[in-house]
């Protein structure tokens, strides 16, 4: 099958049913997406499927035929939410942040201004052990500032 | 293989003098020792943590691991601020495993506190020789060259010159003495004491950070393994022929059986070798195994609970006695007790374990997200039956710690599998492995009583705890909280109550018990800080009031003949110093407008607790709907942690720490017939963004202190004051963790 990754083209011939999230680090060595359950229950392997956030663990490789996966990768350095996670020094050890931005730019995609209740359920499944979350919320709102 | 050899850059003339320079880093400096040279790549390692290149490049290292609490960059920012460097060159390298840097082992909160001063002197160290070095080469006196902004300049002959202009000459340089260095006033600090964005912000955000899952070496296998349930667990019948089928699995190999005591030892089970991650996932799932349980398939946890509970309500062994708590408690006007339980609990880092091994017939080499590379060096030379000097360590990044990372087992499962493999092997625990076979938090029961006179002081103080002890992760006949365990929030009780009795209760392990960030204070504080909460409710006392006259006048707690280390620092620096206490309730009452919320009908809860010799109070604020839902709109969090390097650091640890204290007041892990209920995070309860309070107001006390620790001490109040507040808020006692999303209303009158 043939997709694109972060706009380049790839092909790929294994298991259909192998999650994305394993073709990304192991095969492309896109190693920002990452591993926390594999089971879509903390969101730390958040990528875009034709631009919605999927949990990249538990969608197999058959799902992203002929589409186009958006990682951390593929996300500018100098996008609005980026710049955000920076000024609100946002990251801790950092695991999971690559999936909190991917699940983040999706909501601001779909909702450019949230509301603190549209902030909390869209990001609730992506869980951060180091508990950065109060600084999430801020960098979220300061982006969705920018971004208007 | 010292890390000198190990790395790039020879730069000691002789073995005796590595060995002079080794032991005089621990002490800093060494006399009479020439410094070192500039190298084949134009680096002279002016001395463990600094280096500087020819082109003004400076790299400082980094020797403890990163977990999130910016340790690579508080390092940097100590090393930069002596060195007088410029900033914007500096970067950080990490150190690998090796004895010379001293203690690596990145827990306990010490990575600054033990380390402030000498790195410190590193950079001081380095500084001086390079302003020897322009002096020498300018013929000018010492003195009059100045050392700032990453140049060296002579203003009276109005000349200057890049550091790294004069590498080469400070490199021909003794190394200066201890005596010789001027450390710069407190007043002079341009980055000790600020804000300073983490080094490591960067490739984070770009995807490009590397962490232990992410290493990958050529020719490297995955490999996954199902390890036993039950704890000392043995394969019955293993029929790996379906896992042997699955396309990219290469092998299936039976690690030997866990031999009491399981330290960090691997705990056997069958791995799967495959060529990717997915085919070793797949072929694990492929593979039939029968197991004998042993032993501890007896442990279930409520039976356990019931246990310790009748541990508790027995006496115990006294571990430290004031007065007559017994018959003060039977001349009481008013007798209170009350009993609190709190289950295992696991670290669960949004990583999970990992690491990755090469071996050779001359040793091994790993890379792992470990905290502590020095004893994975020792655990892997082991397993392998090296010298440690053989086995080389390298530490990735850590996607949390927690105090998971600092059992090495993981390492030494990953070097067994590579020998056997005969290729490089990458072993990754799923997170089903990580919550049913790691090192937990142990579960916990506590009883106390109370008697007050009828002005409602306390006169009377018995608290009796038991758990499983971590010991018994080393030695399976351990079975008392030990001594290590209760200096934590137990022994160390700062109230002034005359008559005062502390007892241990007997509790037998059946699982491996760990550490997780700030250990036995979690359940110590969570009992004692309700507690006094109950005590001030039924003397009709503010609370926040009673807990100041609980801990009474401003002293030094004298702990004399009770068995207490003061987290390994001398109490004469650390003093359990209750004016600072009580100094960190009355702020963070203050920032909370405490009294004020309160007469407005807001419901708040109050806790402070000295840990790892930081003084932390805690005030979190619910609110309750009709149904019991509850909901954080605000905490307030006072720290005084003596002198603090980075102020960003201390916010975002008094935030994380409070958040992950939330999580260990919703987290339970049971067991059913010695094995693991809870396989992943939909049975597993942590914080997500719902429960996480809305706003997190820190409030870090300016001190000259000395600097005490960070990354633990934020997580033990917030539970106790949590569930205090839960109560104001019209909630039923919660007095057995966990806390549930939805509590039970009391009963109105």
């Amino acid at each position: 099958m043939k997709l694109r990754v972060n706009g380049k083209e790839q092909v790929f011939d294994g298991d259909p049913q192998m999650p994305i999230l394993w073709f990304l680090r192991d095969e492309l060595q896109l190693t920002g997406t990452k591993y926390g359950c594999g089971q879509a229950l903390c969101g730390a392997c958040t990528v875009h499927l034709d631009g919605a956030a999927i949990r990249s663990c538990s969608v197999p490789m058959l799902a992203a035929a002929d589409k186009h996966l958006t990682t951390i990768e593929g996300i500018a350095g100098d996008h609005p939410l980026k710049q955000a996670w920076r000024d609100h020094h946002v990251p801790q050890c950092g695991y999971c942040q690559s999936g909190q931005i991917m699940q983040a730019a999706h909501l601001l995609k779909e909702k450019p201004r949230p509301t603190d209740a549209e902030i909390d359920a869209a990001m609730d499944g992506n869980i951060c052990r180091c508990g950065t979350y109060p600084r999430i919320r801020a960098a979220i709102k300061q982006a969705a500032g920018a971004g208007s | 293989m010292s890390v000198l050899a190990a790395s790039r850059r020879t730069f000691l003339r002789s073995s005796l003098q590595a060995g002079g320079w080794l032991l005089s880093l621990q002490l800093l400096p060494g006399g009479g020792l020439l410094a070192a040279e500039v190298d084949a790549n134009d680096i002279w390692q002016s001395n463990l943590f600094v280096a500087i290149s020819t082109d003004g490049q400076v790299r400082i290292t980094c020797h403890r691991s990163e977990m999130g609490q910016q340790i690579r960059t508080a390092v940097a920012q100590i090393v930069c601020e002596e060195l007088e460097a410029d900033w914007s060159r500096v970067v950080v390298e990490q150190a690998l495993g090796d004895p010379a840097y001293g203690d690596q082992n990145t827990d306990g909160s010490r990575s600054v506190r033990r380390n402030l001063t000498r790195l410190r002197q590193a950079g001081a160290s380095a500084r001086l020789l390079l302003r020897q070095a322009a002096a020498q080469q300018w013929e000018v006196p010492l003195e009059e060259v100045e050392a700032v902004g990453h140049r060296l300049a002579h203003t009276a002959s109005d000349r200057s010159a890049d550091y790294g202009e004069l590498v080469a000459a400070a490199a021909r340089l003794p190394l200066p003495e201890a005596e010789q260095l001027t450390l710069k006033p407190r007043s002079e600090w341009r980055l000790i004491g600020h804000a300073v964005a983490s080094v490591d912000l960067d490739p984070v955000l770009a995807g490009t950070a590397i962490y232990g899952h992410d290493v990958r070496v050529p020719d490297m296998q995955v490999a996954v393994i199902a390890r036993p349930p039950v704890l000392y667990g043995r394969i019955k019948s293993l029929d790996d022929s379906a896992a042997l089928k699955v396309p990219g699995v290469s092998k299936v190999i039976r690690l030997p059986d866990l031999e009491a005591p399981a330290a960090f030892k691997p705990l056997g089970g069958v791995a799967v070798i495959a060529s990717s991650t997915w085919a070793a996932l797949r072929g694990r799932q492929a593979l039939q195994i029968e197991w004998t349980h042993g032993d501890n398939a007896s442990y279930d946890s409520k039976v356990y609970r019931e246990q310790l509970l009748a541990s508790v309500r027995a006496a115990g062994e006294i571990t430290r006695e004031a007065g007559d708590a017994a018959a003060a408690l039977e001349s009481a006007e008013q007798r209170i007790s009350a009993e609190y339980t709190a289950p295992h609990l696991a670290q669960a880092p949004m990583e999970t374990p990992a690491a990755t091994a090469r071996v050779s017939k001359d040793g091994a080499e790993i890379w792992a997200c470990t905290q502590t590379p020095q004893s994975t060096r020792n655990v892997v030379a082991q397993t392998l039956g090296l010298q440690p000097e053989q086995v080389k360590v390298h530490v990735t990044l850590l996607g949390g710690g927690f105090g998971r990372k600092s059992k090495p087992d993981f390492s030494a499962e990953a070097a067994w599998l590579a020998r056997e493999v005969g290729k490089p092997v990458k072993v990754i625990w799923s997170r089903e492995d990580d919550l049913r076979n790691g090192y937990l938090h142990s579960v916990s029961a506590q009883r106390l009583e109370a008697g007050l006179d009828a002005d409602g002081q306390v006169t009377a103080w018995l608290h009796r705890t038991a758990f499983p002890p971590i010991p018994s992760t080393f030695d399976p006949s351990a079975d008392k909280p030990s001594d290590g365990e209760l200096r934590l929030g137990f022994n160390d009780t700062p109230f002034d109550i005359p008559n005062l009795r502390l007892e241990r209760g007997s509790a037998k392990a059946h699982v491996r018990i760990g550490w997780l960030r700030s250990v036995a204070n979690v359940y110590h504080a969570f009992a004692v800080q309700s507690f006094a909460h109950e005590l001030a409710l039924a003397a009709g006392r503010d609370p926040k009031d009673f807990l100041l006259d609980l801990i009474g006048k401003p002293r030094h707690l004298d702990l004399t003949g009770v068995n207490y280390d003061n987290y390994g620092d001398p109490i004469e620096t650390y003093p359990i110093d209750t004016g600072r206490l009580s100094n960190v309730i009355r702020i963070v009452a203050e920032r909370a407008d405490w009294s004020g919320k309160r007469k407005a009908g807001r419901h708040l809860g109050i806790a402070a607790h000295r840990s790892f010799l930081s003084y932390v109070a805690t005030i979190v604020e619910v609110t309750l709907d009709e149904a019991g839902n509850w909901q954080i709109p605000q905490v307030h969090v006072a720290i005084d942690a003596g002198t603090v390097v980075n102020v960003e650091h201390v916010r975002a640890q008094c935030e994380g720490g409070s958040i992950y204290g939330l999580s260990c007041a919703l987290g339970e892990l049971t067991a059913v017939d010695g094995a693991i209920e809870q396989g992943n995070f939909d049975r597993y309860r942590v914080a997500r963004m719902r429960q996480a309070p809305r706003a997190i107001d820190v409030h870090i006390v300016a001190s000259e202190a000395a600097p005490a620790g960070v990354g633990e001490p934020p997580t033990p109040p917030f539970a106790p004051a949590f569930v205090n507040a839960l109560y104001e808020a019209g909630a039923e006692r919660v007095r057995d963790l966990p806390v549930p999303l939805q509590v039970k209303r009391r009963q109105r009158a």
